[in-house]
């Protein structure tokens, strides 16, 4: 693995095994600097194991990985630190780079300000919502100011109003802050509202690619958007038949 | 020991007062009530004692609490409790003072470096597997009746509960919390610092607790025998001549200690485990 050579993502031949289950095989991977894109893929399909090979978080992959050197990761589970307060959470690993104490207070403040959560940096993470709890691990990572954003299914656990919300928030922190991001889902339609590109993860490669070229801010409405879903509720092998979108995300 | 729990799940925590007035002093009726409905059980117990001894249901050897309490006065004037009670005191304090670290340590080096697991894990395992009060008349033989071999005991009791709830509260942190806290760039001692340690506290105030009742209980069978001084000595001394008041003194003297002690470290938890309420600190 090769860290920090390049602010984009370059993944080649990435393979990865566990006992007898090939997971990943042979991935090809490209991001652009600042490009957003999106990992779609049955349960099992490898998305998170990808994920965290770009992460760091798992050293015994083979293959090429070539990562810029500042990653943070936004889990499905917020992973929030519950005995420090949110503002030490957000900041959680920084002291170390010079920053001290004053300096901290404000880093973190000016991150969850920017997530709409100034008035909690001193409540425990216990007494957060879910969706606030989430609001504040993504304050812990663009903190950081990351060339590469890795979102684990980040809005999986969120009801699905806060999740709306949640995905806007995303969308406008990207486009403030334009780090690559690589968002592991298998929700179909958040794919189609957040990415550029989205990819799909089959017998562990890059089965198919998709460009979504549709104008930001965009709409479900939108029938090109309404032929995209068909064409990648296909590739993830979604009959027809399905006619309730709802049904259809729980085939997946 | 109480059988309380150390923090009642969260769902079990009275909901916090709505702000209007009256909802807020109907809470504050609750709550009184619940406190008085608490120590109502304990009163009876004690008004039961006293009328029980007066009436002589209780056999002519139960002398009554308020015999009790006078003997105790007495005991405090004259400074014949308030000795020995010091000498039992320092004994344990001096036991804690050993064994309380070493647990401690033990359980860091063991919970944090697999190598020192491998060394030290099996071997206190095996110890542990002992009762620890076996040991008397082998501390007598090695350390002499004095001193030595009552803090030395009280000393090895103490180090095992302790040891296994911070080797265990170590392990028990959740993985994904250190992996997390690892992508955002913390190194070994941060990690042990701001993740694993705060973690792990819980369980060792658990420990703590369990070390501080076997610190007593210890205490009370060490001063058993060969020993001319502490609460322990005046409990023999009192059997022996039938002073029944003086017994049942000390007995509660025993009770008092105990529940103090435990009441220290509620208040340590508290302070320390004031995230697991969700309390915002004022």
């Amino acid at each position: 693995m090769t860290v920090g050579t390049r602010s984009g993502v370059r993944v080649r031949g990435l393979t990865r095994v566990f006992g007898e289950r090939t997971v990943l095989d042979g991935v090809d991977l490209d991001i652009a600097p600042g490009e957003f894109v999106a990992l779609l893929g049955a349960s099992g399909s490898g998305k998170s194991t990808l994920l965290r090979a770009l992460a760091g978080l798992d050293g015994e992959g083979g293959g090429e990985i070539d990562v810029p050197a500042k990653r943070a990761v936004v889990y499905q589970e917020h992973r929030l630190l519950p005995w420090s307060r949110v503002w030490d959470n957000v900041v959680l690993g920084l002291s170390k780079r010079g920053l001290r104490g004053r300096d901290l207070r404000a880093r973190a403040e000016d991150a969850l300000a920017e997530v709409g959560l100034s008035a909690r940096a001193d409540a425990w993470p216990l007494t957060l919502s879910g969706g606030e709890s989430q609001r504040v691990a993504l304050a812990r990572a663009l903190v950081r100011t990351p060339d590469l954003l890795l979102l684990d299914e980040p809005f999986g656990a969120l009801d699905a109003l806060t999740r709306l919300n949640a995905q806007a928030l995303v969308a406008d922190l990207w486009a403030e802050h334009r780090p690559a991001v690589l968002l592991v889902t298998h929700d179909v339609e958040e794919a189609l509202l957040l990415a550029d590109r989205a990819l799909l993860l089959a017998d562990g490669r890059i089965a198919r690619e998709y460009a979504v070229d549709l104008p930001r801010p965009r709409s479900m409405d939108d029938p090109r958007f309404v032929a995209l879903r068909r064409d990648l509720l296909d590739g993830l092998g979604v009959r027809p038949v399905a006619t309730n979108l709802t049904t259809a995300r729980e085939a997946l | 020991m109480s059988t309380e729990l150390l923090d009642p799940p969260r769902s079990a925590l009275p909901r916090a007062a709505a702000p209007r007035a009256a909802a807020r002093s109907g809470a504050v009726a609750l709550a009184l009530l619940r406190r008085a409905r608490k120590v109502s059980g304990l009163v009876l117990v004690l008004a039961l004692w006293e009328i029980g001894a007066r009436a002589g249901w209780l056999g002519s050897t139960t002398p009554p609490l308020s015999d009790v309490a006078a003997r105790g006065w007495e005991m405090t004037s004259s400074g014949e409790l308030t000795d020995n009670l010091g000498v039992s005191l320092l004994r344990v304090l001096k036991g804690l003072a050993i064994g309380l670290p070493l647990g401690l340590g033990l359980g860091l080096l063991s919970g944090l470096f697999r190598v020192s697991e491998d060394i030290i894990d099996a071997p206190l395992q095996a110890v542990r597997m002992l009762p620890h009060l076996a040991l008397v008349p082998l501390f007598i033989i090695w350390f002499g009746i004095g001193e030595t071999s009552k803090v030395g005991l009280i000393a090895v009791g103490v180090v095992f509960p302790l040891y296994i709830n911070v080797f265990h509260g170590i392990r028990g942190v959740d993985e994904r919390l250190v992996e997390s806290a690892r992508t955002c760039g913390l190194g070994r001692i941060g990690l042990v610092r701001k993740v694993i340690l705060p973690g792990a506290l819980p369980q060792i105030l658990v420990g703590l607790r369990l070390s501080l009742g076997v610190a007593w209980l210890t205490l009370v069978v060490v001063e058993q025998s060969a020993t001319a001084s502490g609460i322990g000595f005046v409990i023999n001394q009192a059997t022996q001549f039938l002073q029944m008041d003086t017994v049942f003194l000390v007995l509660v003297v025993y009770a008092l200690l105990g529940v103090s002690t435990d009441l220290l470290v509620r208040l340590v938890e508290r302070r320390v485990l004031a995230w697991r309420r969700g309390l915002v600190a004022r």
